[in-house]
């Protein structure tokens, strides 16, 4: 302790300014506590996905695959993905529930692109806790989740069970007729 | 040196951990008040610089496994997955591999910083046997590190390595096989390396709290090589050490980012960039610098099991050293004769690193031939790596043990402070 | 201390004596100016992409590159890169190139092996099956893969360049088996077919593949003259790219880095000498 105290009878006896000092102290933390600090950047960063994930995000469908009434299920950044070719029953179904009370109110038609009322593209994971649900089960003839009991409808929209909201339509466009590109 | 503490809980919550799990004043002690002797040079930083690479490597390490596979089918590509998808892979990837450098000429300084100043020397003894234990654990990492990227090198090198064990007479076949897990480095080995490499950072680690904790309870040499006797000649180690570390561990850094970003591959070798292939060999296998001058003992041997033998009794001169030096001054600053053979194993140790990265039989001086001794042209890098080599084991056991008895020392300072009072002044 | 230096002197003259050639090893590779080089150093664009056609074109037919994906193209400091496009997976370049390339692929459906046209997201293909199928297409020779040829070199571009404009006649006394060619350029060692004396063997080694590029082989879209000399450069400029395309980057943030640790070290050492400045040591 008697050394410190050296150091410290002596400053003022030196000239130069104790705060000028001090600020060379300050700046040195600092510089040093900044660069530490944006190092970490690239260390948080890397756990992004990488590029070679980024790109294959888009994946293109063909839709001729699928016959009416039936679902195709691809795998799309690393989750099912369901493609259904709707019957007119299925669609004439989830119109006519437009306007019944639901949790997360939305019409049919815009979970659809306009004219292509036939093709529901969803991403098949229950937005309760992320399970896959199975077509043709539950109270309302669309999905059914089996692990915590959520129903959706043919339009997938949630209508009873816990999950909060409405299978997710992702982003997607027609580049043809009979071909999406998804993503 | 590990007398009463100092440290004065201000707070209430201090004084509550401090009943209780008193580690605040466990780094008080060990990193604030600690007394340092006042005359440390700049080649006692390397030991913070030491840390500073240690706890690089393991957090670049780390990352990396985030991204990597160990998979003889897949390791390569996932390293170049790494450099070249993974968000900034390329700098976490070259901090890493060129870390392991950086670890190594940081290390080597501090060694050569011990045997200079004889800080092995009682009661330092403990201490520096776990030094030992540190850098032979820190070769055992490098090499299975450097096995992990899957290249030709990498391969070979593992080849090469597994089968020096192969020389021990009755066991070695079988010891080679357990240490590959088949007839020959694969999948397996590359498993086990990977499990291994992963491992004993940690245990290095683990070795190092034991090195501090020895350093502290022995307190630190100095140039003089006189242990403080007052406390005019000791300063708290925060600010005073603190600060002069911090400045030595940037200035080291900029080396490091100098070779990371403007020469990143320079201390690596180009065949590591092709994929591991059983069936070619490079045509001029050479490790990894820092394991050159063993490398070039190795090969100085003609003989398989006595070219191990010695290798592996380079690295036992270092833990035997504190009984080897019969001197009773420790730093070498009063001993001028020792210094000056000190000089001269610096240069033999640099002799055989240069000698293990060189063909056998090329020339060291071009477009002269001798004569042939024994097996080689005496102007051979063999034969020079065999002078070299001798004088190695020369220092350790023959040198060291005899110049402490027959040396003059030059008359040692009473006091640290004493000869810096008196150099000031004068 | 001029014992030191007389060390110092002889430790700096083996070195040196330790660079220069014995008989039978190759040439060194010729030094040629690269504009990626220095600390600054960044890719020229439109030398990228002559050397991609000229990868294309001739080289591809025998060498895979199948650590690069099309995407790569169009990245950042690549060949085909374009701001508008900052993902590079939508630069038109980038898709046109992939289009005419097939890629094996199981169709969805039947799950039989198909080829479709190659998108963006797809690696290289490679122009044979498997090894075995490539040796057996060049004469028992592998051609290697070229993704990182220029770091797996010793000499990098510098040998690349120097490989394919060091084409020369082999000299006379120095047995050719068929299939081989002599480059005074390639590592090996001809002493085993040399007639002359062990003390002029030539330097180099016998390559399998045959000189691949000459004048005009290549026709350049930006006029440039398409010479061996032109070709060689900026496809060993491209390999370059391929090995290591994160190299911009690397020098751009390694010159900030460098910067910060410069005034980090002086203010460090500033703060060094005023805690010290009271105590003698």
């Amino acid at each position: 302790m008697a050394d410190t105290a050296v150091g410290a009878t002596t400053e003022p006896e030196h000239g130069g300014d104790p705060s000028r000092r001090d600020f060379i102290h300050i700046a040195a933390i600092a510089a040093a506590a900044g660069g530490a600090a944006t190092l970490v950047w690239p260390f948080i960063d890397q756990m992004n996905p990488s590029a070679d994930t980024l790109a294959m995000a888009s994946t293109e469908f063909d839709l001729t695959k699928v016959p009416e009434g039936q679902q195709v299920t691809l795998k799309w950044r690393g989750k099912p993905l369901f493609v259904r070719n709707r019957t007119k029953g299925e669609i004439s179904k989830a119109v006519a529930d437009d306007s019944a009370p639901m949790k997360d109110p939305q019409k049919d038609a815009d979970r659809v692109k306009p004219g292509k009322a036939q093709w529901l593209v969803l991403i098949g994971s229950c937005t309760h806790l992320g399970c896959v649900p199975t077509f043709g089960g539950g109270d309302y003839g669309g999905w059914f989740c089996p692990c915590h009991g959520s129903h959706y409808d043919t339009s997938g929209r949630i209508r009873k069970g816990p999950a909060p909201l409405n299978l997710v339509v992702p982003e997607y466009e027609f580049l043809s007729d009979t071909k999406v590109k998804i993503g | 040196m590990s007398g009463h503490s100092t440290y004065q809980p201000k707070t209430g919550f201090e004084r509550w951990l401090d009943a209780r799990l008193p580690i605040i004043r466990l780094g008080y002690d060990s990193f604030v008040d600690y007394p340092t002797p006042r005359n440390l040079n700049y080649w006692w930083t390397f030991g913070g610089i030491l840390s500073l690479c240690l706890a690089s490597q393991l957090i670049t390490g780390i990352i990396l496994v985030m991204h990597y596979t160990p998979s003889a089918d897949h390791a390569f590509a996932s390293v170049e997955h790494i450099m070249r998808d993974v968000n900034y892979g390329w700098l976490i990837r070259y901090m890493h591999a060129n870390g392991a450098s950086m670890f190594f000429i940081a290390v080597y300084i501090h060694m050569m910083r011990g045997l200079y100043y004889g800080s092995y020397k009682a009661p330092r003894e403990v201490l520096w046997l776990l030094g030992c234990v540190i850098y032979l654990l820190m070769m055992a990492t490098a090499f299975m590190g450097y096995v992990l990227p899957w290249g030709q090198m990498s391969f070979h090198g593992a080849v090469v390595i597994t089968n020096l064990f192969g020389a021990l007479p009755i066991v070695g076949e079988s010891i080679t096989t357990w240490l590959w897990g088949g007839f020959a480095v694969d999948n397996a080995t590359l498993n086990r390396f990977f499990s291994l490499h992963y491992l004993l950072p940690f245990m290095i680690a683990g070795v190092v709290i034991l090195h501090i904790w020895a350093l502290h309870v022995v307190g630190q040499n100095n140039p003089t090589g006189v242990e403080p006797k007052s406390k005019a000649d000791t300063v708290p180690f925060t600010p005073y050490a603190t600060v002069k570390d911090g400045f030595a561990m940037s200035v080291f850094l900029i080396l490091f980012a100098f070779f990371v970003f403007y020469m990143p591959n320079a201390l690596g070798h180009a065949d590591n960039y092709i994929e591991a292939n059983p069936l070619v060999t490079p045509s001029h296998i050479v490790p990894e610098w820092y394991f050159l001058p063993f490398y070039a003992i190795l090969r100085a041997v003609p003989d398989k099991l006595m070219g191990v033998l010695a290798m592996f009794g380079a690295i036992a001169c270092l833990f035997a050293l504190p009984w080897l030096d019969t001197s009773k001054v420790r730093s070498m600053r009063y001993r001028p004769t020792a210094k000056v053979y000190f000089m001269i194993f610096v240069v033999a140790c640099c002799i055989l690193g240069l000698c293990g990265a060189k063909l056998p039989d090329d020339k060291v001086i071009p477009h002269l031939t001798t004569f042939k001794l024994i097996d080689a042209d005496l102007n051979s890098f063999v034969w020079l790596s065999r002078f070299a080599s001798l004088y190695y084991f020369a220092f350790f056991l023959v040198i060291l043990p005899i110049l402490g008895l027959k040396e003059k020392p030059l008359p040692v300072p009473e006091s640290i402070a004493s000869p810096a009072l008196t150099e000031k002044k004068g | 201390m001029l014992r030191k230096l007389s060390i110092i002197a002889a430790v700096a003259g083996l070195a040196f004596a330790g660079q220069a050639l014995a008989a039978g090893h190759p040439l060194p590779p010729k030094d040629v100016q690269w504009s990626f080089e220095g600390p600054f150093g960044k890719f020229d664009q439109a030398q990228l992409q002559r050397g991609y056609k000229v990868y294309r074109e001739v080289c591809s037919s025998c060498h895979s590159m199948k650590l690069l994906s099309f995407r790569n193209l169009g990245d950042k400091g690549g060949p085909f890169y374009n701001e508008k496009y900052k993902n590079s997976n939508d630069n038109p370049w980038v898709k046109a190139i992939a289009k005419d390339y097939e890629v094996a692929d199981i169709d969805s459906e039947t799950g039989d092996a198909i080829k479709r046209p190659a998108t963006s997201a797809d690696r290289f293909p490679s122009p044979f099956a498997n090894e075995v199928a490539a040796r057996g297409a060049n004469g028992g020779a592998l051609p290697p893969d070229m993704s990182l040829l220029a770091k797996a070199r010793s000499g990098g571009p510098d040998y690349i360049y120097s490989l394919l404009t060091g084409y020369v006649d082999p000299p006379a006394g120095l047995k050719v088996g068929p299939g081989q060619h002599y480059n005074p350029y390639m590592p090996g060692d001809l002493t085993a077919y040399w007639s002359g004396s062990h003390e002029h063997v030539p330097p180099g080694g016998f390559i399998a593949m045959a000189q691949p590029l000459k004048d005009g082989q290549v026709t350049f879209d930006d006029g440039t003259k398409s010479t061996l000399d032109q070709q060689a450069k900026d496809v060993s400029a491209f390999l370059m790219w391929a090995a290591e395309p994160k190299l911009e980057e690397r020098k751009q943030t390694g010159f900030a880095v460098i910067i910060y640790l410069l005034l980090l070290s002086g203010l460090l050492y500033a703060s060094y000498k005023t805690v010290w400045r009271n105590e003698s040591h």
